[in-house]
């Protein structure tokens, strides 16, 4: 156990390098940043001196080296656009963006899973065909025209909901919470909804395929020949084992609500770390951009880290081969 | 049957909290704007950007203010006379106090010269001019230029007041960019303008409110406690918080949307010209076009090919299709109420495609010649559809047109110096900052001086109009230097140095329920001084 964890985090280091080298050689390609500071009054000396003092000039394999050097020391840099410091514009906007994609996450697998169950279960019933043809609307319709959407009919037409950004947020010292307050959740619902339409679908499709799979296996048979009860047999033995793949696909899918959360967050302007990024791109914000990929990289690799621990805690199987070799 | 219950109890707690959003009712008076971006910072020195001199504007004092109609009035200076040529002396508003209650004098001005003139500072332009600032007296100082300037007072809207004693607390005299330190004016604020910062959340908001201490509170219009202004990217979105009663005003407006907010009863679209000049330039520079290596050519040397490409250009459908009318088009480089704008010079030669191919052929190119066009795709109202229209214009007298438009971090680079004018063909849009037209004669007219040419990515250059620039910069008579003006864009014009196509329109919505009265101003920005509400 300990050294698979080991062995796992060496692997991180090295996805981490890898995607910051990449991400670097990117920049390359996003264009000059001194554009975007500098007025169009301002002279080329002027230009050239701040591309010098921003270290432009150099090579990349020294900026690399650079940014590597002081991310490894948690120096972030400081933001081309206002000049403050990443981190604590990180810090400001990681809690946004985690609270979103946890109430999507929360949301998908609580609606989701029981929605698969149902239609795993009940088949031809007219329920689980509405259910089915719905989840086809939420897999083909891209998020941005389902927030759009959404924004139309319950902030326009309704009058409802709020249409943008975050509010009625409580300051807890380092994170802003919007659990707290009645208007906290009211931001929340629409871009929530929006970002976890896709997972909850996919979750549906994949909770039912696997209970029907499983259903028809010869222990569930075995099962219901020494009379188990119906309940007993569909929660305590067929749920558990279409587990494994819902949990491996649900951590890819935390993974790709954050990276789904970048559209969500432009169209609902909702401050989170996918606005920042986005924002980062446009003005060529090299230290934001930069901090923002090992960021995601960092969450994949924990993200991953912790589905195949969790694997062990669901399928004994795995405990049993990789234990001491016996035999 | 579980179910039913959670989705029941879901939709309940939809309608609870479809209660809050509007629940905060205006009993403080409340005006929220919208744009598509951030500010860049508080800093008044720091940053050269439309949006955030506006801001800017609200809370810092500036030696004079400009109006809406573009006149001067005094701001912090209440009152000047030309002593001799290079020495204007400007008489001091008293009584006047900081936002945090320190008293304005003239060490203020004397230190915020030093201060925006560092190389650092992106508003020193403004300053380019003035050798040095010395103080007479409490309230009297004296702008020592380096030559006779006709055009100091154009800049002084520019020159931004910091408070000594507060940027000295905060050791704050150096402009800090993107290196080593935060820059702490960048994020704080304390000016001698009408609105002080109460709070601003980067990319969520900026909360101001008025400032009782504001030394001409009975001249402005505005009449809220607070203004709150929110960046949001999204242009559906946008329109939708405006529809939906969030905002109170946002700008732009996407051109198709303007029918949808005319046709609603509590909002409407504010429209009016703006100062930006939209146009296209070719490389008159290389002795061989980028797009006809081995040649040896560049028909763009020749002035009978610049002028087929501007009579090859339907301007008027590309004011009807793109543009939806939202434009006017143009004949000069600079924008009615910039000063050197002559009104009987804007005129364009006709679109004639015939005549447009018959010049091609007598300048020997009677099938074309392939030229890649340069355009940006995120920088002005519809830039990309309008190079999109462009291609086929030129298509139809032979032109072979490859279309490269991008994002504008990538066009401004490829055709600006950084690059070395890596263009043959590109589209750009100019607003002159001191509202006079030396600037763009500087910036996109001539060349090789420093200051000169920055911008002028086609590298056009004509002696005579060099000349003139010069005697430009330092007549101090209005009547003979718009003579001078006035010769300098009409060899342009002959010369057809550039092709300019249109002024974009403003286009602003605005809640008609809530505003009472909102002054339109010639930039795309909103003066926080000339919002009413009901």
């Amino acid at each position: 156990m300990f050294a698979f964890i080991v062995q796992r985090l060496f692997q991180a280091i090295f996805v981490m390098l890898a995607v910051a080298l990449v991400s670097f050689t990117l920049f390359q390609f996003v264009g000059d940043p001194i554009n975007n500071m500098m007025g169009q009054d301002a002279t080329e000396e002027q230009r050239e001196a701040l591309r010098e003092r921003l270290g432009l000039n150099d090579p990349v394999p020294v900026q690399f080296l650079r940014f590597v050097g002081n991310t490894v020391q948690g120096e972030f840099g400081l933001s081309y656009r206002v000049g403050k410091p990443v981190s604590e514009l990180i810090a400001e906007r990681l809690p946004a963006t985690l609270e979103l994609v946890a109430v999507s996450a929360v949301l998908a697998l609580v609606v989701g899973v029981p929605m698969g169950i149902y239609t795993g279960l009940k088949r031809y019933s007219v329920v689980s065909r509405l259910f089915l043809t719905v989840s086809l609307v939420g897999i083909s319709l891209p998020t941005f025209l389902i927030g759009i959407l959404l924004i139309l009919i319950f902030g326009v037409w309704l009058g409802w909901l709020p249409t943008f950004g975050r509010g009625g947020t409580v300051d807890l010292g380092l994170w802003q919470t919007s659990f707290l307050t009645l208007q906290g959740w009211s931001h929340l619902i629409l871009p929530s909804i929006t970002l976890a339409l896709f997972q909850l679908t996919l979750i549906m499709r994949l909770v039912r395929a696997e209970m029907l799979e499983v259903l028809r296996t010869d222990y569930i048979k075995f099962a219901r020949a020494r009379g188990l009860r119906n309940r007993a047999i569909n929660y305590g033995h067929a749920l558990k084992n279409t587990l494994v793949p819902v949990i491996t696909i649900m951590g890819l899918q935390i993974g790709s609500l954050l990276a789904f959360s970048i559209i969500t967050e432009t169209v609902f302007q909702w401050p989170g770390m996918g606005l920042l990024i986005l924002q980062g791109i446009q003005f060529v914000d090299i230290p934001v951009m930069s901090s923002y990929l090992v960021l995601v990289a960092l969450f994949f690799v924990i993200i991953n880290l912790t589905v195949d621990l969790l694997y062990y805690a669901v399928d004994p199987r795995l405990r049993i081969e990789r234990g001491p070799a016996g035999h | 049957m579980r179910l039913r219950i959670g989705v029941a109890a879901a939709i309940a707690a939809v309608a609870a909290m479809a209660m809050t959003p509007h629940s905060d009712a205006r009993a403080e008076k409340v005006f929220r704007y919208a744009t598509t971006g951030d500010i860049l910072g508080l800093d008044p020195h720091s940053n050269n950007e439309g949006p955030t001199n506006t801001m800017k504007g609200n809370i810092y004092g500036k030696m004079l203010h400009r109006l809406p109609d573009l006149s001067l009035e005094p701001d912090l200076a209440v009152s000047w006379e030309v002593i001799d040529p290079n020495r204007w002396r400007f008489k001091l508003r008293e009584g006047v106090t900081f936002h945090n209650g320190n008293p304005f004098t003239a060490d203020d001005v004397v230190y915020s010269f030093k201060r925006q003139t560092q190389e650092t500072s992106d508003m020193a332009f403004a300053l380019a001019t003035v050798a040095d600032v010395e103080k007479v007296d409490e309230y009297t100082v004296d702008l020592i230029t380096k030559g006779p300037d006709p055009i100091l007072l154009l800049n002084m809207p520019n020159f931004y007041i910091m408070d000594k004693e507060w940027t000295e607390e905060n050791n704050a005299f150096e402009v800090v960019r993107g290196a080593g330190k935060t820059n702490y004016p960048n994020v704080n604020a304390n000016g001698t303008g009408p609105f002080m910062v109460e709070e601003w959340v980067q990319d969520n908001r900026v909360v101001l409110v008025p400032f009782d201490g504001y030394h001409s509170n009975d001249k402005i219009m505005s009449n809220f406690d607070k203004a709150v202004f929110t960046p949001i990217g999204n242009d559906a979105t946008r329109v939708a918080a405006l529809l939906s009663g969030e905002i109170d005003l946002m700008y732009p407006v996407p051109l198709q949307d303007i029918k949808r907010l005319e046709s609603d009863p509590n909002t409407q679209a504010l429209e009016g010209p703006e100062l930006r000049t939209i146009f296209l330039g070719y490389d008159q520079y290389r002795d061989e076009l980028l797009d006809m290596p081995g040649s040896g050519k560049n028909p763009f040397k020749d002035p009978r090919v610049r002028q087929a490409f501007h009579q090859a250009i339907d301007i008027e459908a590309i004011k009807r299709v793109v543009m939806r009318g939202a434009s006017t088009p143009t004949g000069l480089m600079v924008a009615p109420g910039i000063n050197g704008f002559m009104e009987d010079m804007n005129d364009r030669q006709p679109y004639d495609p015939d005549n447009a191919k018959a010049l091609l052929a007598e300048a020997g190119y009677p099938d074309g010649f392939p030229v890649t066009f340069d355009c940006p795709n995120d920088r002005y109202v519809n830039d990309e559809a309008i190079c999109t229209a462009v291609v086929p214009m030129l298509e139809r007298i032979g032109i072979d047109v490859t279309l490269n438009a991008q994002t504008k971090s990538l066009h401004f680079n490829k055709i600006g110096k950084a690059e070395d004018n890596n263009t043959s063909f590109f589209m750009l849009g100019w607003t002159p900052g001191s509202y006079d037209s030396l600037n763009p004669l500087m910036q996109l007219m001539t060349l090789g001086k420093p200051g000169h040419g920055d911008w002028n990515s086609g590298r056009y250059t004509n002696p005579r109009v060099e000349e003139l620039t010069e005697e430009i910069k330092t007549e101090l008579d209005p009547e003979k230097r718009a003579a001078l003006i006035r010769e300098a864009f009409q060899i342009h014009k002959d010369d057809f140095g550039h092709l300019p196509l249109h002024q974009q329109a403003l286009a602003w919505g605005v809640r008609s329920d809530t505003v009472e009265e909102v002054v339109q101003r010639p930039f795309n920005d909103v003066d926080l001084r000339y919002v009413k509400l009901k």
